[in-house]
């Protein structure tokens, strides 16, 4: 490596460290650090492949929205309303960090997560699975943009917390146990394919914007 | 992740509890794999009636469920035990794998309805793994 590019690297990985010192430095620095961006916007205005397909074209965005049927929606709303969040919440939450044990990875600060018993009685799992669901009604509310709806909510995911996404589909099906132990013989076929259905489009607008 | 012996203990002492409604089981899972995972049903076009809960679907859930019993008489060596049925899956049904899953979501599902309190997480993730592995050695003679 060259000895600016090994300044650059100084630089863009201790920001504190290695400045540029004089007008000549400070301009090849400037050229520098516009590269990436500059490969970044033109690799962006490319063609895109799918670009010629006729189907692509004629769709607009607005059938692109997920289609709910009428019994979907009210049964969505009506499994919510009946649910005790507080209760549902952490029940699905240290439900998936038993059955899952791998997704206790994110977690770490969460103290005494040793076992079963440790887990469903840590009060920061209880408290985090309140969070997790109160954080559904939004999608709850919003049905016909939920991808719209989660799509900060995706970003902190992705950027932030750098959840593997397949977690959320664990988390999901944790919640169907649960929400199936909760309902009884009233979580139906069709319940059920209803409220699967709903949760795999919060699972898939959470990995919207993970790239 | 294979089975543990804690596992093995669990899902015997689990499925001791709930073998006296196999055919329930049975019946419902299936119902429920047919109503929400519809392509299930390709499977099933030489049956009359794939509603939920008919004699059909009623008589082939008892026959998973006397499968999934056999499976937990072989827990210490299931490829073992289920290799006749593991026969019949790749030869002549030749279900594709991935609704294994499916089905055993759906058992899954159908515990927690008719055991709330018994199939607390401990149990579910024995009956998890249990038949993660059933559908393996299902898969043992596909290719």
């Amino acid at each position: 490596m060259s000895s600016y590019k090994r300044r650059l690297f100084i630089l863009a990985t201790s920001p504190t460290q290695c400045r540029p010192t004089s007008k000549i430095n400070k301009i090849q620095h400037a050229f520098w650090r516009s590269v990436p961006i500059l490969l970044k916007t033109l690799l962006k205005l490319r063609p895109s492949v799918y670009d010629s397909l006729d189907s692509v074209k004629e769709t607009s965005t607005a059938s692109n929205m997920v289609q709910w049927t009428d019994f979907e929606r009210a049964t969505i709303q009506s499994v919510f309303e009946k649910m005790d969040y507080d209760d549902v919440g952490p029940a699905a939450l240290s439900r998936c960090l038993v059955v899952y044990p791998w997704t206790q990875r994110y977690f770490g600060n969460f103290g005494n997560l040793y076992n079963a018993a440790a887990i469903q009685g840590n009060p920061m799992v209880a408290a985090h699975g309140k969070t997790v669901l109160h954080g559904l009604d939004r999608a709850v509310k919003n049905m016909d943009d939920i991808k719209a709806t989660y799509a900060e909510l995706s970003v902190l995911h992705s950027e932030k917390l750098r959840v593997d996404p397949d977690n959320f589909r664990l988390l999901a099906d944790c919640l169907t146990i649960v929400v199936a132990a909760r309902m009884g013989a009233a979580f139906t076929a069709d319940v059920q394919g209803a409220f699967q259905k709903f949760l795999a489009v919060v699972v898939s607008s959470l990995g919207k914007q993970y790239h | 992740m294979s089975l543990t012996a804690k596992d093995k203990k669990m899902v015997k002492a689990f499925w001791a509890k709930v073998a006296g409604k196999a055919e329930d089981i049975g019946c419902d899972a299936l119902s429920r794999t047919l109503v929400v995972y519809p392509q299930t049903k390709t499977y099933f076009s030489h049956w009359k009636d794939l509603s939920p809960g008919s004699a059909p679907v009623r008589k082939h859930g008892g026959t998973i469920m006397g499968g999934i019993s056999l499976a937990v008489a072989s827990i210490d060596d299931i490829s073992a035990g289920l290799l006749a049925l593991s026969e019949l899956h790749a030869f002549k049904l030749r279900v594709d794998p991935a609704n294994f899953k499916i089905l055993s979501h759906n058992i899954l599902v159908v515990l927690a309805i008719l055991f709330p309190n018994d199939f607390n997480p401990e149990a579910h993730v024995a009956m998890d793994k249990f038949l993660a592995a059933v559908g393996r050695a299902l898969s043992e003679k596909y290719r």
